[in-house]
């Protein structure tokens, strides 16, 4: 259902595996900590030159950022101690060549950016970024999406616990390289994001160089919504939940438009405080333990008037899109764990007295007004509900715009405010690459081949069915089985190999190097051994670790000839005359099973077949 | 692609009068991209425009012939607003804070991310404010030149420098200095003082100051805080001690050395303890500072030819012979060895005037030339024994020997003799590199 009104547009951040962006080291994630660094970062100067004296006292006072790392996944680029190296020319041919199947135009130049963030998940205080191409489309159902931009930027460095004082990374993710790519804002439906976000997905893995896995891929959603507000959503990492994400946030903002009418009519903006109020001596014998815990850490507890709100903030059980969870989430941005609010009181052991006891300390009416509750360090108590009160009043008008991250069950919640226009300036430190003529028309040659176009080779060429076809074509082992059939192998012996066989063995936990594989899948073509041997071939070798050859040898598989094998099927079939005569050919499955008994792995199970039913054939 | 005449490029741009900072239109042969002239970089192809798009990012466009470029508007002048300086405290103390070139404090240009020096109080001031918490900064630009080419030249004009803010009155001074040579530099501002009233403090920044992650400010404010409330009257280093944010090693004179190309943590004290930390909360001394004199008294200078070599398997006596002027540090190896055949070389320098001293590229230890027969062919030969100075800070100190002593007997006394902390007789056990604290 295209809905003209419904505007949304996606960003898609895939990691790719080509070594970091701007040292060399692997683009693994590890959990080792050979040192642990603190660091603090320190906006920089304005345009005017001049660091800003209030971001700078924020800074100061704010938090700590520590870094652990381990050499085997991050060197001093990551740590900021040494300057970057130049911009990795395989993750620059990855980006080109997305470019060239989307008919982008690319730079000619590709300069590197530093745009400045100062959360502390770069350990420079910027992310490095450079433009890569502009322009190009995707084709979907709902007809062409044009593409605004492709960058290759670093990926930020990962957080391991966060804190109000304190913020904890790893290194190990900083500077893996992140393929960026933005559509137009040109999708009308919730289905056409998903297959939007498909089919980009589905071209950077066509490339055979990006990252698989959880977190490899991360999806930006950018939704208008009519009479709503623009709404960025951050950080989807599952596809199949991207519908939801649209229905939920276009939920959402209608919830808190009719929230809005309702509102002006109890209440208006005028009515709202000032500010919020310390309440802490209400609480001074209280039983909840969350309360009693802060005010034991130096804390306070602070209140937010909120006159005519009774009844509006919502509770969890009516519904996922209530203004309490909204006021939580500005709370949260600065620093408070979460907020209490009246529509869910008494609970948390906040006693009916303690919130009478409140509203007499407010001024307010406990049968029209609400108040929510902070009980944190006194200055995160303050500015919490600070923000949780400019997030009131702009219930009155409807939605706000904002940054959300999405949560793992397709809900969202505020992050902060929607970003200005970066703050970018030239990396200094990365001389800028050039693209020529001649790199872009190699990268045109041997563009890669899309899944459909390889399913179809693969069932037109190789006559795989459907279904082998697509599993092997959507594989990330399609370039393995390509290979294997170039070596001669037979394609359903391939497809098996890769589909079926080796997974099993590594089940089993023996690793099966692509290396192995094609050595086995090789002997078997010559004639080493049968199909039906190949897993316990593996499996020998992977779990002893021997050469194919030697594994062979150990199964007690080695070269059998049809003569040799003629007779042992006569032996069998001798020792078994009597059967023989009395059920003819009827014998015949009860002596192919010993007979495969003894020849199993060394001679084809068709080739048994016949010399068994010779033998029982020349003995009737 | 270069040739004598201006590139496609510079052409299509000077058609319509378009410089770095305008807002311009680029028409190619399908395409139409806006944004802001860029300033090329050192390495961008000369036929490249490169512009600033409105996104933030900059890209760069080959442009030839038959491409067209409209000018939009011009970039104007940076808006102008001269940052103010901070108000005067005046029960602060006052330190001189003497510029030699090096980005410890700069400017972003925002029209063109070009990097410009803070160079008077007032950018100063903008450019690092926590620095004025602890003083009263007196900022003056001595010379501006990147620390690798520095001579001796320089050492003296910044002793000039330090003499007279000692005699304005401040109570300690501040030099922001390159890295690369700073602990050459530190050595000479020990040997150029008989007496100092106050600290001289050198410092440096291992990223520069256009970046969050910079350690501009923190080692800055560290010197600052050095110089403004130790009572100290010798020359130091002040640096990141560690990775981390946290510490800052305060290093003696003639043992501080770059030991790290890029690391914040680069300076070391090598056979020697760092004289202190500096923390947010304190300065702790792991040694006793110098007391300060009463006055400030000048020593000697720094006008004499002196060579540096290292040794190496295969050094030839050309190679001696070309660094000799009227002294040559040798960075020997080990113990303090040249090959043997060249002791032979090294006694006709010596009988030619040439003051030569043996120093060990060892780093750490001693020079001792009398465990084996090539150390004791080279001290025959006249050779001086450098004993644990590091071959940079007898380097220094062998021109200052030589330029302020009456005779060569004299230059060799005043090279032998401890001037400060540069050498000692006794080696502790600070190898590889003992904890700070």
């Amino acid at each position: 259902m295209s809905d003209p009104d419904l505007v949304c547009g996606l960003e898609i951040h895939q990691q790719l595996d080509t070594g970091k962006l701007f040292c060399d080291c692997p683009t693994e994630l590890d959990e080792r900590e050979e040192v642990t660094i603190t660091r603090r970062l320190r906006p920089t100067q304005s345009e005017m030159g001049e660091v800003d004296r209030a971001a700078l006292a924020e800074a100061r006072k704010g938090r700590d950022f520590s870094y652990e790392a381990s050499s085997a996944t991050a060197c001093l680029v990551e740590a900021d101690e040494e300057p970057p190296h130049a911009l990795n020319q395989q993750a620059l041919d990855v980006a080109l060549t997305i470019a060239a199947m989307t008919d982008a135009r690319p730079a000619d130049e590709v300069h590197t950016m530093r745009k400045i963030v100062i959360d502390g998940s770069n350990t420079t205080g910027f992310q490095r970024t450079a433009l890569v191409a502009k322009g190009g489309s995707i084709e979907i159902s709902e007809g062409e999406i044009e593409l605004e931009a492709m960058a290759l930027e670093e990926d930020a460095a990962r957080i391991m616990q966060r804190g109000s004082r304190q913020a904890r990374y790893r290194l190990d993710r900083l500077g893996i390289p992140l393929v960026e790519i933005a559509t137009a804002p040109q999708l009308h439906s919730p289905e056409a994001v998903r297959e939007a976000a498909q089919r980009i997905g589905t071209m950077i893995r066509a490339t055979g160089q990006a990252k698989r896995g959880l977190g490899t891929i991360r999806q930006d959603l950018n939704i208008s919504v009519p009479e709503g507000a623009r709404v960025e959503i951050k950080g989807v990492q599952d596809l199949d939940l991207l519908p939801t994400y649209v229905e939920q946030e276009q939920q959402r903002q209608r919830t808190f438009v009719e929230l809005a009418d309702r509102l002006s009519k109890t209440t208006s903006p005028e009515a709202l405080p000032e500010g919020p109020v310390d309440v802490s001596d209400v609480f001074e014998h209280t039983d909840s333990s969350v309360v009693e815990d802060a005010l034991a850490a130096d804390g306070e507890v602070w209140a937010l008037a909120l006159p005519g709100f009774d009844g509006h903030l919502g509770t969890r059980e009516e519904t996922d899109h209530r203004l309490g969870r909204e006021l939580a989430g500005y709370a949260r941005s600065q620093g408070a764990s979460g907020l209490f609010h009246t529509d869910e009181l008494p609970a948390y052991g906040i006693t009916e007295h303690e919130i009478g006891q409140v509203h007499e300390a407010l001024g307010t009416d406990p049968d029209e007004d609400a108040f929510c509750l902070v009980a944190a360090d006194p200055d995160i108590a303050q500015r919490s509900l600070e923000a949780a009160l400019e997030r009131a009043h702009t219930a009155f008008e409807g939605v706000p715009e904002e940054t959300r991250e999405a949560l793992e069950n397709g809900l969202t919640r505020y992050l902060r405010p929607l970003p200005g226009s970066a703050r970018m300036y030239p990396e200094t430190d990365v001389p800028p690459a050039t693209i020529d003529p001649d790199r872009m028309a190699a990268i045109e040659a041997g563009l890669p081949e899309l899944p459909e176009e390889k399913q179809a080779r693969y069932q037109e060429e190789l006559e795989l069915n459907e279904e082998i076809a697509a599993a092997l074509a959507t594989s990330e082992h399609a370039g393995l089985f390509d290979d294997l059939v170039a070596e001669g192998a037979e394609a359903s012996v391939a497809a098996s190999s890769v589909l079926q066989i080796r997974p099993q063995v590594e089940d089993e936990g023996h690793e099966v190097p692509d290396e192995l594989l094609r050595e086995a899948v090789s002997a078997l073509t010559d004639g080493a051994f049968t199909k039906d041997a190949l897993e316990d071939v593996l499996l020998e070798a992977a779990r002893e670790g021997l050469a194919i050859e030697d594994a062979v040898e150990e199964l007690g598989l080695g070269g059998v000839s049809e003569d040799e094998a003629r007779e042992i099927v006569e032996g069998i079939v001798d020792d078994n005359a009597e059967m023989v005569e009395n059920q003819g050919m009827g014998a015949m499955g009860a002596l192919m099973g010993q007979a495969m008994g003894e020849l199993k792995g060394k001679l084809e199970g068709e080739t048994v077949n016949r010399l068994v039913r010779e033998a029982i054939q020349e003995r009737i | 692609m270069s040739t004598d005449q201006a590139s496609s490029a510079d052409q299509l741009l000077a058609s319509v009068d378009a410089e770095p900072g305008d807002r311009v239109r680029v028409h190619r042969d399908e395409d139409t991209l806006e944004g802001r002239v860029m300033p090329r970089h050192g390495f961008s192809d000369p036929d490249v425009v490169v512009l600033k798009l409105d996104s933030g990012y900059n890209i760069g466009l080959r442009v030839d012939e038959g491409d067209e470029v409209e000018r939009l508007e011009t970039g104007g002048e940076a808006p102008e607003q001269p940052p103010a300086m901070p108000d005067d405290v005046d029960e602060l103390p006052t330190v001189a804070l003497l510029g030699t070139g090096g980005t410890i404090a700069s400017f972003v240009e925002y029209r063109t991310g070009a990097v410009h020096p803070a160079t008077s109080p007032e950018e100063l001031a903008a450019a690092v404010p926590e620095a004025f918490e602890h003083a009263r900064l007196d900022p003056e630009v001595v010379f501006e030149a990147f620390s690798e080419d520095l001579t001796p030249d320089h050492w003296s004009q910044l002793a000039d420098a330090v003499e007279a803010a000692f005699e304005r009155g401040v109570e300690g001074v501040v030099v922001t200095h390159g890295t690369d040579t700073m602990h050459y530099t530190a050595m000479a501002l020990e040997l150029a003082f008989d007496e100092l009233p106050g600290p001289v403090v050198l410092v440096g920044a291992q990223r520069s100051s256009d970046r969050p992650s910079s350690d501009a400010a923190t080692n800055l404010t560290s010197a600052v805080r050095v110089a403004a409330e130790t009572d100290a009257g010798e020359a130091m280093v002040v640096m990141h001690e560690g990775m981390s944010d946290e510490t800052w090693a305060i290093h003696a004179a003639g043992r501080a050395r770059k030991m790290h190309t890029s690391r914040r943590d680069a300076f070391q004290s090598l056979d020697h303890r760092p004289l202190g930390v500096v923390t947010d909360d304190a300065i702790e001394w792991n040694v006793e500072p110098r007391e300060p004199a009463d006055r400030v008294q000048r020593s000697g200078s720094f006008d004499a030819d002196v060579g540096l070599v290292h040794s190496y398997p295969g050094i030839d006596a050309d190679e001696i012979r070309a660094a000799a002027r009227d002294g040559l540090v040798v960075a020997g190896t080990g113990l303090g060895h040249l090959p043997s055949h060249l002791a032979e070389d090294v006694d006709e320098l010596t009988d030619e005037g040439t003051l030569v001293a043996m120093a060990s590229q060892c780093l750490n230890g001693r020079t001792n030339m009398h465990v084996y027969e090539t150390g004791r062919q080279l001290v025959e030969a006249g050779a001086i024994e450098a004993g644990d100075m590091l071959p940079e800070t007898a380097y220094v100190k062998l021109v200052w020997a030589l330029a302020t002593a009456d005779d060569p007997d004299e230059a060799r006394e005043l090279f032998r003799q401890p001037q400060g902390r540069e050498q000692s007789p006794r080696t502790g056990f600070y190898y590889p590199r003992e904890e700070a604290r």
